[in-house]
């Protein structure tokens, strides 16, 4: 049913029709109005969840890994420095193949303290082994959750999978969401059962010792996953469209890629911001489009390169950086368009909205102006040179 | 698409005001997109809302930069900041009067209604929590945007849960909005 909803308050009604059995967070902006909600909604007995809470973000975040490890659906939330300083059970939910969903309701890092959007927070935790899926609207947001723990309880996969959603944009945005029923989800999203648990009944061990014999071993089952998953995401994706009418999710989407000799990259909500750029640029005769990473974990390195191998010069845009190198989404797509060679598009990195400095279609002109020139690997748009000088 | 950008401070209730402007167009059947911006993250410091309306799901997320229509919940926010700033030349703002606050002019076809939000509310409940229900009316009968009904069916389903008696007295501060504009 079609409603006017708030970002936050549309995940915690979804999140509550998957039926979770154990929550657990810690309160952080922007993240906050999700747990409230669903806190809310389990003090009133609307939902049979328990919800556990706790005095920091790696007590949540082990809270989640010790249910999911006892074979129940297991959920938590939370932003920027919360993930930072979950990051070490993250690695351990992963390696421990837990299919905890996460959502990331993405923000700045500090310092400085900053609690407006970006997205390089989820990019200190990027090489844990979670699935990471980013959101482009409220509508996607919510089926990217069903599809997680779809994509994650998968017997092949067990691994975790974390929503990304812009801060603010999102999750304080209010618009029109086709909310899924409990019958739907029911039918969609079946209750969890799995035979890898802790249980006295058939006892096993979890996370014990791999020494320099077996460590390798394990971690590149991981990286096989993963692999795996990029034939697994865009199945779950089809079959979520059959369901639900809806294109959410998948590894990649494209806008007005059929001609295109020039293209955009990127993730998140500023995908809607570029698809204005983009119409505008059309109606003046530039043929340009959009691949949008819908899937950065694993990375869909043979759909973007399919995507882009007839396109002249591409455009990335990042929200984060990896401060002494380049944008997280530049370094991949350059590495995966190398196997192109000679056919490789000229690609150039940006740095754009870090710290939630606006993006408007107008930076997206402004990166796109940039095209056709000198080649750039990360240069920053809309820099205020005013204060630059001041420093000096 | 028509764009609305509401200047407030944090705490006065500009969110709750985008949320019942959307909810108002959404019954409709349009696509509203409402968000807020929040400037130091403090109760009291300046911030700001916005709805952005169109027949389509809305893609742009960026703050909103020339509105069609503002509505201004704190007129000391006038003081030393230009509220106006791209402002649309025909477009129309809806200020909440307040004592001893010079307004400033319009330009050009802009239409500028001060309102005694405050004032009317203070009259209804003998507090001033209503006052922007109040310019809620005016923004419906300055812009012929929304009806009257079209605000209250969005006033009943917000504060449903508070009871009839806040339902009742919200419809009375859209009316009177409504019909300060309206004359």
């Amino acid at each position: 049913m079609k409603e006017f909803l708030e970002g936050s308050h549309a995940i915690a009604q979804v999140i509550k029709s998957c039926r979770p059995g154990v929550i657990s967070a810690y309160p952080i902006t922007p993240q906050t109005h999700i747990v409230e909600d669903l806190a809310q909604m389990v003090a009133n007995q609307e939902l049979h969840a328990q919800f556990v809470n706790v005095e920091s973000e790696h007590s949540a975040a082990s809270v989640v890994l010790g249910a999911e490890a006892t074979g129940v659906r297991s959920y938590t939330a939370t932003s920027s420095q919360g993930l930072l300083l979950m990051a070490e059970v993250v690695f351990n939910i992963a390696g421990l193949r837990l299919p905890v969903v996460m959502t990331t309701a993405n923000r700045a890092v500090s310092a400085p303290i900053n609690i407006w959007n970006d997205q390089q927070d989820v990019m200190a935790v990027r090489d844990s082994g979670w699935v990471l899926l980013f959101a482009e609207s409220i509508q996607e947001a919510v089926d990217l959750h069903l599809q997680a723990y779809k994509i994650g309880e998968d017997p092949r996969i067990m691994l975790p999978v974390m929503v990304n959603m812009d801060g603010f944009i999102l999750t304080h945005g209010m618009e029109v969401v086709d909310m899924p029923s409990q019958e739907e989800v029911d039918k969609y999203l079946p209750s969890y059962n799995t035979t890898y648990k802790l249980d006295i009944e058939h006892p096993q061990t979890m996370g014990y010792l791999a020494d320099p014999d077996y460590y390798l071993e394990i971690r590149y089952l991981v990286q096989q996953t993963q692999q795996e998953l990029l034939g697994i995401i865009p199945q779950v994706a089809k079959e979520f469209q059959k369901t639900f009418g809806r294109e959410s999710g998948g590894l990649i989407q494209t806008y007005r890629m059929e001609d295109a000799d020039q293209a955009f990259v990127a993730a998140g909500s500023v995908c809607g911001t570029i698809r204005d750029a983009i119409d505008e640029l059309r109606s003046k005769g530039r043929k340009v489009g959009l691949v949008k990473i819908a899937t950065y974990r694993p990375f869909p390195k043979d759909a973007v390169a399919a995507a882009l191998k007839n396109v002249r010069e591409v455009a990335v845009v990042d929200k984060s950086v990896s401060l002494g190198g380049f944008g997280p989404f530049y370094t991949d797509l350059t590495s995966s368009l190398s196997f192109l060679a000679g056919k490789m598009p000229k690609v150039s990195g940006f740095i754009l909205g870090l710290g939630g400095r606006d993006i408007r279609v107008g930076s997206i002109h402004d990166v796109y102006e940039k095209l056709g020139g000198k080649q750039v690997d990360c240069e920053f748009i809309g820099l205020k040179q005013e204060l630059l000088a001041e420093t000096e | 698409m028509k764009e609305i950008r509401i200047h407030a401070r944090a705490g006065q209730g500009a969110i709750t005001t985008a949320g019942i402007l959307g909810y108002a167009y959404f019954s409709k059947g349009q696509f509203p997109y409402a968000f807020p911006h929040f400037g130091a993250a403090r109760m009291g410091a300046p911030m700001n809302a916005f709805v952005r309306i169109d027949d389509k799901p809305v893609r742009l997320r960026s703050q909103v930069y020339q509105p069609d229509y503002l509505i201004i919940v704190d007129a000391t926010l006038m003081r030393g900041f230009d509220c106006y700033v791209g402002f649309k030349d025909d477009g129309i703002a809806v200020v909440n009067e307040r004592e001893g606050m010079d307004i400033p002019k319009p330009r050009g076809k802009q239409k500028v209604y001060v309102v005694p939000g405050n004032k009317i509310s203070t009259d209804i409940m003998g507090k001033t929590l209503l006052g922007n229900t109040v310019l809620l009316g005016a923004y419906a009968a300055a812009t012929g945007q929304l009806t009257l009904e079209d605000l209250k069916k969005a006033i009943s389903e917000r504060f449903a849960d508070k009871g009839q008696k806040i339902v009742d007295m919200n419809a009375e501060a859209l009316k009177r909005g409504f019909e300060f504009v309206k004359g």
